[in-house]
């Protein structure tokens, strides 16, 4: 049986949640427990609400849990939205000279937050590390897990800053044991001593494009991915990166093309609607044989939508859009860990087919933290593909940048001086590069670039596959719902219902034989999306011409639950795995759930 | 040594006869054989348009970007690899309209490029609708009230204080090749704008109303002097001043990043292993 711990920070933007929130976790990462967390922001700087959960287990965990532990409220309105998810044993930490709970029912945990931080580090602005000590002494785990973590946390803004924090959070800690010993709790045992990074999605994409070799970034900011422009951004000196904001997201693919036909490893970010204004850069890679890495973080639409709200809506886009046809490749990660490795990935192909390759990641997946084994380095093979070397192409007579070949990949040489000249064009052209409008070259060259996603084929892992011995439906999704479902899934098991889980995360090409397979072994198949018109489920029967039984849907803009899942697969299948077709009654295979 | 033979057009040109491409053509050729450039030393990036074709005429590494694009590609190349002379063409509607948002944001920048601007007044290659530059009242097939307002970009330029903001005509060869020699040579994003008779689509702005009318700035003038050059960019009338309309020496962008100081970004090793201390900061 499993142990864990679920942490709530709630308060107004501005109010330091995200601090407390990561504080808490890089503690708890370091007492050697497994880590998801997550933010639910409202799109603005200051005032709103905002929170921040903590779940920490004794195993793997990779959803959020629904219930709370221990709740810090940091406004009143945080203990309003709140309370009713706190279990009956779980405790709030508030500042009880400004926040009332009179009348709730729910354990108090109450101290002067500021009076205290006033009192210690003569700084009430510090009353958030008085929360933060008080929460890691009701996880029963020692002052000195914390102490290292705030002094690291805090080291940018001086010695003196880190004590005074420190000092803080050890009268929170102290005046939690010295007070509410009754709620002290024993602290989760690790089962494993190593330890862990504790990461984000975006942050393992930028380590995973930065060990790839990626040379040049640029990012026009766009909520949820601005964080990976940042990120690389500091680090650009040191790494000898260039990165580049520029003034729209146009010119953002066009630089990071002209970067890749020059030669270097280049990327982008952005949101669905700035790959809207993308996707003719999208296709300019796709006719010049550019090699690009594009990480596009989906968020609600269309339009604006809700910027920061996570939904899985860009699945059609990224896999259809674009004038004329193509070859591409989409990868979804469904795991801060799985980001990292797929982001080289997607580097190596880029350059192997000389595609623009789509990591598809979301809000909910960019902005979770999560812990990972460390990151394996070694593990980091850089593929170049078919690219010549400047020794050998300086003997090249003539060059020919989009030569026929079996493959369809042309051998690469990039320009430089003393080498053959390199021409490629947006029109259609021929071998050489130059354009032309007859109908043999023109067919001959599209046939030739298409030919790249038969190799492309192989290269596309299996989906990942979790298989029960007496199952009878099939969980099928994609991406960052992996964690939600799989849990669901073992839920769902002890319940007696027992279903396999089925997650792509190389979407395209499409693993059409490996789906069908599984289609064709289940007798109800559930697709589980964050979007509302179940955009794989569509992809499943344009590839393989099965179509899946039903279709649970989310577009709300939050991410799903385990128990939300259970609790709807529950009312349409059951225990035997049969799609309640009675229920449902029109035969609609369509469960739209808001939360 | 090189010479203008060395840029002969690897392909057939698709110009109609007495374009005034052809002059842009020929003056680049000498321009490029002035300085003593190779072929393989000069990357062209250009548009959509009829000025997008130009590299195509020339022997050179090219990069035929999408219409209104061949900026933010030319930029990023002379960032990865800044070894390279990198020189962007495009039409009036390709820099002017679709592109607009890139000019500026370009010129402001201040890479090390030279940027070709074909400017006939109308869209070519479309067949002849007006553009962000046609004469006001220019009646075309969209515009059968006639043209509004055209734009004066070469002001714009100088607003973003653009390194070097020059004029010519293109039948006026020796010229324009001077314009192009000096543009090349500055350090910094040199915009060239060539008035280009297009005979096709534009019977108003020919070689005679352009002859006319053109006049070469003279020894008297400064232009460092960003106040005249404000005078003379805005000048489209009766006179249209052609010549290096202004000058600023700037810090060029590539000197802001630290990454392509030593070596150009494209000839940098790539090890995965040096990244094992920054993985450590995440344990």
């Amino acid at each position: 049986m499993s142990s864990e711990i679920n942490f709530m920070i709630g308060g107004e933007a501005g109010q330091g949640i995200q601090t407390i929130g990561y504080t808490l976790a890089k503690t708890l990462a370091r007492a050697g427990l497994e880590i998801f967390a997550d933010q639910d922001l409202e799109s603005r700087v200051r005032g709103g609400h905002n929170f921040f959960r903590v779940r920490a287990s004794d195993i793997e965990v990779s959803a959020l849990s629904e219930k709370v532990d221990v709740l810090i409220a940091i406004d009143q309105n945080t203990v309003e939205r709140h309370y009713t998810e706190v279990k009956t044993d779980g405790v709030i930490i508030f500042d009880t000279d400004k926040i009332k709970i009179d009348g709730k029912k729910i354990n108090s945990l109450g101290m002067p937050l500021e009076k205290l931080a006033q009192e210690v580090a003569s700084n009430k602005l510090m009353a958030n590390s008085v929360a933060i000590g008080a929460a890691v002494a009701v996880g029963g785990y020692k002052f000195e897990l914390l102490r290292p973590v705030l002094k690291e946390q805090f080291a940018h803004l001086g010695t003196e800053v880190a004590d005074s924090n420190i000092k803080a959070a050890k009268a929170g800690y102290s005046h939690a044991l010295a007070n509410k010993p009754e709620w002290i709790r024993k602290p989760i045992k690790p089962m494993n001593s190593s330890r862990k990074m504790l990461l984000s999605g975006n942050e393992a994409i930028s380590l995973g494009a930065m060990a790839a070799g990626c040379k040049f970034v640029a990012v026009y900011p766009m909520t949820p991915t601005s964080s990976i422009l940042e990120f690389i951004a500091q680090k650009a000196e040191k790494y000898k990166i260039v990165a580049i904001q520029p003034e729209d997201e146009i010119a953002a693919i066009n630089m990071a093309i002209g970067a890749g036909f020059a030669g270097v490893r280049a990327m982008t970010a952005t949101s669905g609607d700035g790959f809207a204004l993308m996707t003719e850069g999208f296709g300019l890679a796709g006719c010049t044989e550019t090699p690009v890495v594009i990480v596009l973080g989906q968020r609600v639409g269309p339009a604006v939508g809700m910027p920061t709200r996570t939904e899985q809506g860009d699945l059609n886009f990224v896999v259809y859009g674009g004038s004329g046809d193509f070859p591409r490749a989409v990868l979804a990660p469904r795991s801060v860990e799985d980001a990292f490795y797929i982001t080289v990935k997607a580097f190596n192909l880029a350059e192997k087919y000389q595609i623009p390759v789509i990591i598809l990641t979301d809000h909910h997946l960019a902005t979770a933290y999560q812990t990972v084994n460390k990151l394996d380095l070694q593990k980091v093979k850089i593929d170049r593909g078919e690219l010549i070397s400047e020794k050998e192409a300086k003997s090249m007579t003539e060059y020919k940048r989009h030569k026929f070949t079996e493959s369809g990949i042309s051998p690469r040489v990039v320009p430089f001086i003393g080498g053959p000249l390199v021409v490629t064009d947006s029109d259609e052209h021929d071998e050489s590069g130059h354009m032309i409008e007859d109908a043999e070259t023109r067919t001959q060259m599209m046939l030739k670039r298409m030919k790249k996603m038969d190799g492309l084929e192989k290269e596309i892992s299996s989906p990942r596959f979790h298989s029960r011995p007496n199952a009878k439906v099939a969980l099928i999704g994609w991406g960052s719902t992996y964690g939600p479902i799989i849990e669901a899934s073992a839920i769902l098991e002890k319940e007696g219902l027992s279903a396999n889980v089925i997650q792509l995360t190389e979407l395209w090409p499409f693993p059409a034989a490996a789906i069908s397979a599984a289609l064709n072994a289940a007798k109800t198949s559930v697709v589980i999306e964050n979007n509302a018109t179940g955009q794989l489920a569509h992809l499943i029967a344009a590839e393989t011409g099965i179509k899946p039984t039903m279709s649970l849907l989310k577009f709300d803009g939050r991410p799903f639950s385990p128990a939300y899942i259970v609790e709807q697969i529950k009312r349409e299948v059951t225990l035997d795995g049969e799609y309640n077709r009675l229920r449902t009654g029109d035969g609609h295979p369509v469960v739209s759930g808001m939360r | 040594m090189v010479s203008t033979t060395d840029y002969a057009p690897a392909m057939a040109i698709q110009w109609c006869p007495g374009c005034g491409n052809f002059g842009i053509l020929t003056a680049m050729r000498r321009a490029l054989v002035d300085i003593g450039l190779e072929p393989n030393q000069v990357l062209m990036v250009s548009g959509i348009g009829q000025a997008g074709k130009f590299p195509h005429y020339v022997h050179s590494h090219v990069f035929n970007e999408l219409h209104g694009r061949p900026i933010p590609a030319a930029q990023a190349v002379k960032i990865a690899n800044n070894e390279l002379t990198v020189i962007a063409f495009s039409g009036d509607g390709d820099a002017y309209g679709e592109g607009g948002n890139h000019f500026i944001s370009a010129m402001t920048r201040n890479v090390d490029i030279t940027y070709i601007v074909h400017n006939n007044q109308v869209y070519g290659l479309t067949t002849g609708q007006a553009s962000p530059t046609s004469d006001l009242g220019f009646v075309t097939r969209t515009t059968p009230q006639g043209a509004w307002e055209p734009m004066r970009p070469l002001a714009i330029a100088v607003a973003c204080d653009c390194s070097f903001v020059a004029r010519g005509f293109s039948a006026d060869i020796e010229h324009l090749a001077g314009l192009f020699k000096a543009g090349i040579q500055n350090k910094g994003f040199s915009c060239i704008e060539v008035l280009q008779p297009c005979v096709a689509w534009n019977h108003k702005n020919t070689y005679d109303w352009y002859r006319q009318k053109v006049y070469k700035l003279g020894e008297d003038y400064d232009p460092t002097n960003r106040a005249s050059a404000f005078v003379k960019a805005l000048e489209w009338g009766d006179r249209i001043p052609t010549g290096i309309i202004y000058r600023k020496s700037r810090p060029i962008f590539e000197e802001h990043i630290p990454a392509i100081k030593e070596s150009p970004l494209v000839k940098q090793p790539l090890d995965p292993m040096q990244f094992e201390q920054l993985i450590n900061e995440f344990m």
